[in-house]
Parts: structure tokens; sequence; C-alpha cells
């Protein structure tokens, strides 16, 4: 028994190094048979590879832009069309929020002395707005709660502004003119300037001032666009739960008066997606690969006619039916697997490439690795049994004949 | 098993008489008994062997004469177990081959017969030594062991320094001797030859039948087909076919 056992492990270590010289004797069509496994498994590799950094990119910049925060958009009803200020001092006092800063968001034409420049996207921001987004500024001061209850006209600039309007001269203690009405810079922002996602999605603005001082500007006195940020430790569905109820009771119940994004729901959504889209092109790139295993299954029955003879002699040497069937599905399964180490290799340089292209990060994915080296071994047995049984049937004397 | 194989167990029978081979019929190493072959050829059945005895003891050198098409190569695929008759009981060393099935007859093949064929049918990618080690992978044989084997038997061809040729780099009457090297190395109680020295000029096909020679005198059994009466009489007994039917035929003037 275990002579046997030992015997059969001699002859399939043979026919490992039989079909190695089988494969490296004829190099460049062992190569195009497998150039569709490599290409599969590659474009699997690289898919999921990419996908996965490129999540991981995801949710780091989307914890950058609303991790703890709330986003409210109001539509209002009839009645009520916006958010007073008393209605967000209430909304700050609720115990799940640290605070509420509201954006008023206008577009305006600025100027300063002879030049000017139209459609300039204007932001209304409170005090603590800025105790939230310190980073923000890069010299000067910050808009304060003074500013706030004043409706002082001053300003902060990004420095697209400053190239525009000061060039050569220190912006800070200048006047800027928004439509007819100057405002003194007092603060300038960093290159990067907003990642607030509300202002992310109404294009980072150039400008910031008092948002009560936009109010008036716009001759609005309801705020219709803010952020919420939670207090530390606050989970983000029940805040948006509690949220939405105060809400409700302020627009008297009335449906559709307002819209809560969450920015943790929203990054699930788009995970999801993300998930979605990278499942259906990893099935689409599996398609190369059954059309690789044709290839292979195509190849190995060639090789078997080619080597009717070899066969035929093989077997009146001795050799049994299962061991000439082991040796062709052993040849198939190391083309197909050789064919996968080699897609493997394509794909992480592909995908290596993608995230230095794109910015992303680049994690070798174990998954995708085992999952391209367990498709190719498949596919190299499963493509590979019919030549191999149909090599393993072949009649000795028809086939030491046809020499 | 080898010491039986390469001592001679006694002189071969006297091959003048055809009955000779009666007596002893039952305990025959090699018995053949009205083995009949046909092959269906669309409608009609194609009668190929028609009731053929043979039986040998071990340790005979017989040699199969006829012309082209009568049923040599029929006959040595069914001896050599790669085919069976249609009718007839052949038993090879206590073994009735009818009963067999694939398996067991590759294991014949394995164990019990050495072939060796008109066109050597070497291995183009392996080299010598590798093509003799051939019949002891499917055998299970360790390499150490095979390796040895192999070049034990390419000494005893003289080709103890052709080893490492491929099969391109040898003569036609190397190729030979390295096919009967691979046909003796699973160490086979029976030597079976289609048409041996068919390839060969005739300078090598002396050399081979010389070699044939040795082998037969130190007791190895070998049966070799042939269409050649020159070739035919190295054998010490020989038979005649023709359309399928076996005759017995005269002792060669050496044996
Ligand atoms: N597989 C087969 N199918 C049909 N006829 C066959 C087959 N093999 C051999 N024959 C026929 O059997 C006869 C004997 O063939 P063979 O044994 O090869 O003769 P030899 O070896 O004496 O030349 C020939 O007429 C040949 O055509
Ligand atoms: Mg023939």
């Amino acid at each position: 028994m275990l002579d046997s056992l030992r015997s059969t492990f001699i002859m399939l270590g043979e026919c490992v190094k039989m079909s190695l010289s089988n494969i490296l004797g004829n190099r460049v069509r062992s190569f195009l048979t497998v150039l569709g496994i490599l290409i599969g498994v590659a474009a699997v590799i690289a898919l999921i590879t990419t996908v996965n950094g490129f999540s991981g990119s995801l949710s780091s910049s989307f914890s950058a832009m609303g991790a703890g925060t709330l986003t409210v958009t109001v539509t209002g009803s009839d009645l009520k069309s916006g958010l007073s200020t008393d209605d967000l001092a209430t909304l700050a006092a609720m115990d799940i929020v640290d605070g509420v800063t509201p954006s008023v968001a206008m577009n305006a034409r600025v100027s300063r002395g002879g030049s000017y420049k139209t459609g300039i996207s204007v932001s209304g921001k409170n005090g603590y707005y800025f105790t939230r987004n310190a980073d923000l500024l890069s010299r000067g001061r910050a808009i304060n709660f003074t500013d706030e209850d004043n409706m002082t006209q001053v300003c902060i600039i990004s420095t697209d502004m400053v190239e525009e309007f000061f060039y050569g001269v220190d912006p800070i203690g200048e006047n800027l003119y928004i439509g007819s009405i100057p405002f003194m810079v007092v603060g300038l922002m960093t290159e990067e300037g907003s990642s607030n996602i509300s202002d992310l999605m109404s294009g980072s603005p150039d400008i910031l001032i008092p948002y009560t001082t936009a109010l008036k500007l716009n001759s609005a006195n309801v705020v219709t666009s803010f952020t919420v940020y939670l207090a530390p430790g606050i989970d983000s569905e029940t805040a948006t739960d509690q949220l939405e109820a105060e809400l409700d009771a302020m627009f008297s119940y009335e449906e559709d008066c307002f819209e809560i994004m969450n920015m943790s729901s929203i990054e699930d959504t788009m995970q999801n997606m993300l998930n979605m889209v990278s499942a259906l092109l990893a099935g689409i790139a599996s398609i190369a690969l059954i059309v690789g295993g044709i290839g292979i299954m195509n190849m190995m029955l060639t090789t078997v006619t080619e080597r009717t003879t070899e066969i035929g002699l093989k077997k009146a040497l001795g050799a049994l039916p299962w061991q000439i069937q082991a040796q062709f599905l052993i040849e198939s399964f190391l083309l197909s697997v050789i064919g996968g180490a080699l897609g493997i290799l394509l794909g992480l340089t592909l995908s290596l490439i993608l995230s230095r292209v794109m910015g992303t990060s680049f994690v070798i994915s174990t998954f995708a690795i085992v999952l391209g080296a367990g498709f190719s071994a498949a596919v190299g047995i499963i493509f590979g049994w019919a030549p191999a049984r149909k090599a393993s049937k072949l009649n000795p004397i028809d086939a030491l004949r046809s020499a | 098993m080898s010491m039986k194989l390469f001592k001679r167990r006694g002189s071969p029978p006297s091959p003048a008489d055809p009955t000779a081979q009666a007596p002893d019929a039952q305990s025959a190493f090699f018995r053949m008994e009205k083995i009949n072959k046909f092959y269906q050829m669309g409608e009609e059945q194609a009668h190929i062997l028609k009731d053929v005895d043979l039986a040998l003891e071990r340790g005979e050198y017989l040699s199969v004469l006829g012309p082209s098409g009568s049923g040599k190569s029929t006959l040595m695929n069914i001896i050599g177990c790669l085919d069976v008759a249609n009718s007839g009981r052949y038993t090879l060393d206590g073994q009735v081959i009818e009963d067999l099935g694939e398996g067991e007859l590759a294991r014949i093949r394995s164990r019990e017969i050495g072939f060796i064929f008109q066109n050597s049918q070497l291995l183009p990618r392996l080299n010598a030594q590798k093509n003799v080690e051939l019949p002891l992978i499917y055998a299970g044989v360790p390499p150490k062991e095979r390796r040895r084997r192999a070049r034990e038997m390419l000494e005893r061809v003289g080709l103890s320094d052709r080893m490492g040729h491929y099969p391109n780099q040898l003569s036609g009457g190397q190729q030979q001797r390295v096919a009967i090297a691979r046909a003796l190395v699973g160490n086979p109680t029976l030597l079976l030859a289609d048409e041996p020295t068919g390839a060969l000029d005739q300078k090598t096909g002396r050399q081979v039948m010389g070699l044939f020679r040795e082998l037969n005198d130190e007791g190895r059994t070998i049966i070799m087909i042939t269409h050649d009466m020159n070739i035919a009489k190295n054998a010490r007994r020989v038979v005649h076919i023709i359309d399928g039917i076996l005759t017995e035929g005269g002792g060669t003037a050496d044996a």
C-alpha cells in the first residue's frame, strides 16, 4: 500500500518534470496558450486591488470631509422657507449637537480698484465654523462671534483672490468690494481651501464672510443650508433620527421640507456601489478566464493529437490509462497556473501603476491573489480534463500505427 | 527473478517437430490456442488470424516469418497484450490474458514484455538514458535505481558513451540499440520485436541480430517478427504466417 503510494508519487513527480520540459520546450506556443488566462487573472487582480485602494482612499477622504457631521439642505414650506438664527440656536442647544454652521452661498461680482471679476463664489459662515476648521486659515484672523453679531463687513479670501486682486500687495487690512459693498480682508485661506462637504458641493468658496452679513447681502432672513457637528461619541444614525424629529417640529410636520445628509451612510452607499461595480467588472474579466480555459483546452487537444505516437508508445511500455491522464492533466494544470502566476504579477504591476496615477493607496489583496491562483488552477483542471481523458482512452495499436 | 532470467534453462525444445511442444502444454510458459482475430471493415469482416496455435518455453528464440499483410503485427499486438483476440486462449507466464482488464494488461506489458519496434520509437525530447528509463517511470521505480538500471542496460548494448545523446544525435543502429535497452530495462520475461532491422542497413542489422543472439544466450525469451528470410534464420526456431495461418517452419542451420 505504502509502496504503491510511493511509486505513484514518483510517477507524478516525473509527470511534472516532463510537463515542464514540454511547456518550456515550446515557450512561444505555451505563452500564447496561456495569454487568455494571463490577461483574465491580471484583469481580476488589477480590478480588485485598484478598487480596494480606491475605496480605502474614499473612506479616508470621507472621514476628512465629514465624519461626525450631518449636512442639512432646507427646501422649506410655504409658511417657513428656512431656518432663523433662533432655530439654529435651538438646534445647537440639542444634547447631540456640538455646534451648527450655516452656509449662505451666493455668486457675486467682486472688484477692487480698476479690476473686477464676476461669478465669484461667496459663502457666509459663523464663528463656530472656524473653531472647527481652524486649519483653513493660513494668515490673519478668523470670522468670530462678534462679526456674526455685528454683521461686520470683513472677509477671508482664497489664494486665487489674492492673485487676482492683490498682486504685490499685502491683502490684510485692504478692502475688497462684493457688489458695491466694501469688505475688509482679515484673513487668508490655505491653498487647499475648504474640505467641508457642503462647500465642496457648492464649489469651494473663494470668499468667506460672516453669515449674518451674507443674509443681509442676500436680502434673505433664513438659512437653507447648514452643517450640524455632532457631540463627541454620538452615533450618526441616532443623531439623524433626533435631528429629523426636531426639524419636523420646526416645519410643523410638513413633508419634504428638508433633507439630512449623513456622511457615513453616503459613504456606505458609495462603497456598496463600488463593490457592485467591481464585482460586475470582475465578472466580465472572468469571461477572459473562460476564454483562456478554452484556449488551453484547444491547445491540449492539439497536443494530444500531435503526441498520439508518444501516448501509444508509453502505453505499450506499460503506462496505465490514469497515468497518461495524469500526465496531460498535470500539463494543462501547470500551463494554466503558470499563466495565472504571470497574470498575478502583471495585475499587481498594473494596479501599482494605477494607484500611483490616481493617487490612491496600493494594498496587495491576498484575497485577489488567492482568487487568481485558485481560478487558474481550476481552469487548468476543468479544461484539461477532456483532452487528458481523450489521451488516456487512445488505443495503443492505433496510436503506434499512426507513426 | 533476474537470476531465473539470466540463466539458461536447459536447451530449447527441438523446433523441427511441431508436436514436440504438445506434451507439457498446460505448464508452457507461453501458449496460444485457436487464436482468431477479425477486423470489421465496413460491412465485411476481415479474418486476420485464423486458429493460431503457438507455444514457447522459456529461453526460446522464435521468429515469425511472413509477407506483408499476413497478420504478423496483429499477432504481435496480441502477444504483447496491446490487443486481445476475438476467440481462443492465450496464457503467458501462468496468466490467462483474455480474463484481464485494461489495467492488468498494462501491468503485464510493464512487467512481462519488452517491446522493440521497427522505427525504434524513441521520444525525441529525451536523451538515451531518459528514454531507457521511461518504462521504469510507469512502474514507479525510484529515480536513483531507475538511473542505475538504465545506465547498466545502455552499457549492455554497447552505448555507455552515448547516454546523454538525444535520438537525433544517434545513428539508426544506435537508436535501435537504445530501444533494445529500453525493452530490457524492466527485466521482462519476453522480448518482442517487430521488424527490428526493418529500418537498418545490412551491417547494422547484423549487429542488432548479434545482440539478439547474445541476449538469447543469456536466457532471454525472444519472439521476432520479420518478412525477411535472412533475418528470420537468426532465430533458433522459425514459424511461417501466411494469410493469418501459422505453420511451423524448420529450425535454422546453426541452432
Ligand atoms: N485496425 C485494423 N482495421 C482493419 N484492418 C486491419 C487493422 N489492422 C490491420 N488490418 C489488416 O489486417 C491485415 C494484417 O495486418 P498486419 O498484421 O499489420 O500485417 P503485417 O504486419 O504482417 O504486415 C492487413 O490486411 C491489414 O490491412
Ligand atoms: Mg507489420
